[in-house]
C-alpha cells in the first residue's frame, strides 16, 4: 500500500520554532509594507502632519514655550507614526486575518499561537522601526534639531517610549480585533486614530490643551508624545508618562488575553 | 457536538484506516464539516471521544498538528498574497516540505503563482488550498469539500493527486456532497445526515446492498394515500419502497423484469398514470434518498 519513495511519502514535522517565527515576521512585515493604505498611515500622513505643522506655527505664533515648532512637532510626529502601525495597522491587518481564515488556517500548522504572536511583534518592530528611520530624516531634512543636551539618555528615554507605546497601542489595537467584526475594526480604528491624532496629546504638547490637559494626559496617545517629547527636547525620561503606558499595556493585554478569539 | 441547543453531529462513531481515502458523505448543513474540525481540534467534543493518530486532537493539538495537513472549507490566506508566496510560507513552517514548484505545476497553479490571493478563482483558490494541506508532508490530510467550485477537468487532476497521495501512503480524509466523488474516490465512505452516521462501507457495499437496482417512479398526479405499503405488499420480500415527496417513489430491488412489471401493473391497479419510470444501478445517491428520503445534491 505504502511506498515510502513516493513523491508525497509522509515525512511530517514542524520546523525549528525560531525559523518558523522568522518566517511568519517576514511574511507579516512585507504584506504591511505591500499594503497602499498602511504606507499612508505609516508614512505618509506623519510627514503631512509634520510639515503642515511647522507651517501653521509659524503663521499663527503658536507658543510652545520658546522652542522651535519644528523640534516639538518632529518628536509628536514620530510618536503619531508609532501610533498609527501599532494601533491602527495592527487592528485592521489582524481583524481581517481573522475574517479570512488566515489566523485559524495557520492554527492547523505546526506555528503555535505563541510564534504567530512572536512573528507579529518582531514584524511590528521592524516595521516600525523602519518608520522612525524614515521620519527622522524627514525632520532632519526639515530643520530639526533634537536636544544634544545628554544623548545617552535621549536615546535611552525614546527606545523606552517607542517601546512602550508599541506595547500599549499593540494590545489594544488586537484587543479591538479579536473583540469586533472586521469592517468594525476598521472604522474603529481609524476613527480613534483621528481622535487621537487631532486632539489626543499626540502631535502637540499636553500642555498646550488648557484646562482639558488634565484628561488628556492619562491617553495613552499624551503619554507616548509627551515621553518622546522629554526625551528629544528636554533629554530627560518622562517616568509618569512611561507609566501611563505601562498601565494602558497591562490594561490591553489582559483585555486582549481575555476576550480574543482566534477565528 | 452542539451549537446552543441545536446539535450538529450527534451519536457519530467511525475509524479510518491508514493510507486509505475516507469520504464523510452528506447533504450541507449534515455536520460534515464540524466533523472534521472536531478531528483537526477546532472544537473539542462535548462527549464521546476522538483519535487522531492515536491522539487526543483537542489535548494534545500541539503534537498532532505537525503530523496532519488541513484544508478548509474557505479561506486560510491573507487577500494581498501571492499564491506562491503562501504556499513557500506554509512549506516554511514544515521541516521536510515537498517542493512548492513541483506542487504548483501538478495543481496547474503555474499562471497565477504571482496573483494576489483574493484575484484567483474559486478553483484556483480551492487548489492553493489543497497543496498547502499537502506542502508540509502529512502521515494524514483532512480535506473539506477538496473540489468545491472546481471545473471538471480541475477536479479530475485533484483526484488524480489525491489517488497518488494515497499510492504514497498518506491518509485522506474529505468531505463531499458529491456521490460521484466518494464512489470515485473513496476506499470507506460514511454517510451522515443530521450528525448522525447512517451507512457506512465501501461504495460497492453501499451501493449493492441485497438490491441491484433502483426504479425511479415519477406519476402524474399525486399518489393515493398508502400507496408505498400496497406497492411494496405487491412486490413481495426483497424490495425496498421509499416516497420521495408525493408524485415521485424509489424502489429498490433485484434486477429483473419482475419487479418493473409489478410496479407497472400496480400502477394501472391503481389508476396512477407514470410520467416517468427509470431504471438504474443503485447509486450513492439512491442510497441516501432511500434512508432519508431527501435529495443528497446540495
Amino acid at each position: 500500500m505504502s511506498t515510502p519513495t513516493g513523491t508525497f511519502a509522509p515525512a511530517p514535522g514542524g520546523a525549528t520554532l525560531s525559523r518558523q517565527v522568522a518566517a511568519q515576521a517576514r511574511m507579516e512585515a512585507r504584506l504591511m509594507l505591500r499594503n497602499g493604505e498602511q504606507l499612508l498611515l505609516a508614512i505618509v500622513i506623519p510627514v503631512i502632519v509634520l510639515v503642515g505643522g511647522v507651517l501653521a506655527a509659524d503663521r499663527v505664533g503658536l507658543d510652545l514655550d520658546g522652542h522651535r515648532a519644528v523640534d516639538v512637532l518632529a518628536p509628536g510626529v514620530l510618536a503619531l507614526a508609532v501610533m498609527s502601525t501599532a494601533f491602527t495597522s495592527i487592528a485592521i491587518a489582524t481583524g481581517f486575518e481573522r475574517r479570512y481564515g488566515v489566523i485559524k488556517r495557520l492554527g492547523a500548522s505546526p506555528l503555535p499561537r505563541s510564534g504567530l504572536l512572536l512573528g507579529k511583534v518582531l514584524a511590528l518592530l521592524n516595521v516600525v522601526a523602519l518608520q522612525l528611520v524614515v521620519l527622522v530624516v524627514a525632520g532632519l531634512l526639515l530643520g530639526w534639531r533634537p536636544t544634544l543636551d545628554h544623548p545617552p539618555t535621549s536615546i535611552a528615554a525614546a527606545v523606552l517610549a517607542v517601546a512602550a507605546g508599541t506595547w500599549a497601542f499593540a494590545s489594544l489595537g488586537l484587543f479591538v480585533a479579536g473583540l469586533l467584526r472586521a469592517e468594525a475594526t476598521l472604522a474603529l480604528a481609524n476613527l480613534v486614530y483621528l481622535l487621537l491624532m487631532a486632539g489626543g496629546g499626540v502631535v502637540l504638547p499636553t500642555s498646550s490643551y488648557g484646562a482639558a490637559s488634565a484628561v488628556i494626559q492619562w491617553l495613552p496617545s499624551a503619554a507616548l508624545g509627551d515621553a518622546m517629547r522629554a526625551a528629544l527636547v528636554d533629554a530627560r525620561l518622562d517616568a509618569s508618562a512611561l507609566a501611563v503606558l505601562v498601565v494602558w499595556g497591562v490594561l490591553g493585554t489582559v483585555l486582549t488575553a481575555r476576550t480574543f478569539r482566534w477565528e | 457536538m452542539a451549537y446552543g441547543d441545536k446539535t450538529a453531529v450527534d451519536g457519530l462513531s467511525l475509524q479510518v484506516g491508514r493510507g486509505s481515502i475516507t469520504a464523510v458523505l452528506g447533504p450541507n448543513g449534515a455536520g460534515k464539516t464540524t466533523t472534521l474540525e472536531t478531528c483537526e481540534g477546532y472544537r473539542r467534543p462535548q462527549a464521546g471521544s476522538v483519535r487522531v493518530l492515536g491522539l487526543d486532537p483537542h489535548r494534545q493539538r500541539r503534537e498532532l498538528l505537525p503530523r496532519v495537513g488541513v484544508m478548509l472549507q474557505a479561506g486560510g490566506a491573507w487577500s494581498g498574497v501571492r499564491a506562491m508566496e503562501m504556499l513557500d510560507h506554509v512549506a516554511a513552517l514544515h521541516a521536510h516540505p515537498l517542493d512548492t514548484a513541483m506542487l504548483r505545476d501538478r495543481l496547474g497553479l503555474a499562471d497565477c503563482g504571482r496573483t494576489p490571493y483574493r484575484r484567483l478563482s474559486g478553483g484556483q483558490q480551492q487548489r492553493l488550498g489543497l497543496a498547502m494541506a499537502l506542502v508540509g508532508r502529512p502521515e494524514l490530510v483532512f480535506v473539506d469539500e477538496p473540489t468545491a467550485g472546481m471545473d471538471p477537468q480541475a477536479r479530475r487532476t485533484t483526484w488524480e493527486l489525491l489517488e497518488e497521495v494515497r499510492g504514497d501512503g498518506v491518509t485522506v480524509v474529505l468531505t463531499t456532497h458529491h456521490m460521484d466523488e466518494a464512489e470515485h474516490l473513496a476506499d470507506q465512505v460514511h454517510i451522515i445526515d443530521r450528525g448522525r452516521l447512517i451507512a457506512s462501507g465501501t461504495p460497492t457495499e453501499l451501493t449493492s446492498g441485497g438490491h441491484t437496482a433502483t426504479i425511479r417512479l415519477v406519476v402524474t398526479r399525486p399518489f393515493p394515500e398508502g400507496a408505498p405499503e400496497s406497492l411494496a405488499a405487491d412486490l413481495g420480500p426483497g424490495t425496498q419502497v421509499t416516497q420521495l415527496d408525493e408524485r415521485s417513489m424509489l424502489i429498490a430491488g433485484p434486477a429483473d423484469g419482475t419487479t418493473l412489471r409489478v410496479v407497472s401493473a400496480w400502477c394501472e391497479g391503481h389508476d396512477v398514470v407514470p410520467e416517468s419510470l427509470a431504471l438504474g444501478r443503485q447509486s450513492l445517491e439512491d442510497v441516501f434518498l432511500a434512508m432519508t428520503g431527501r435529495e443528497l445534491a446540495g
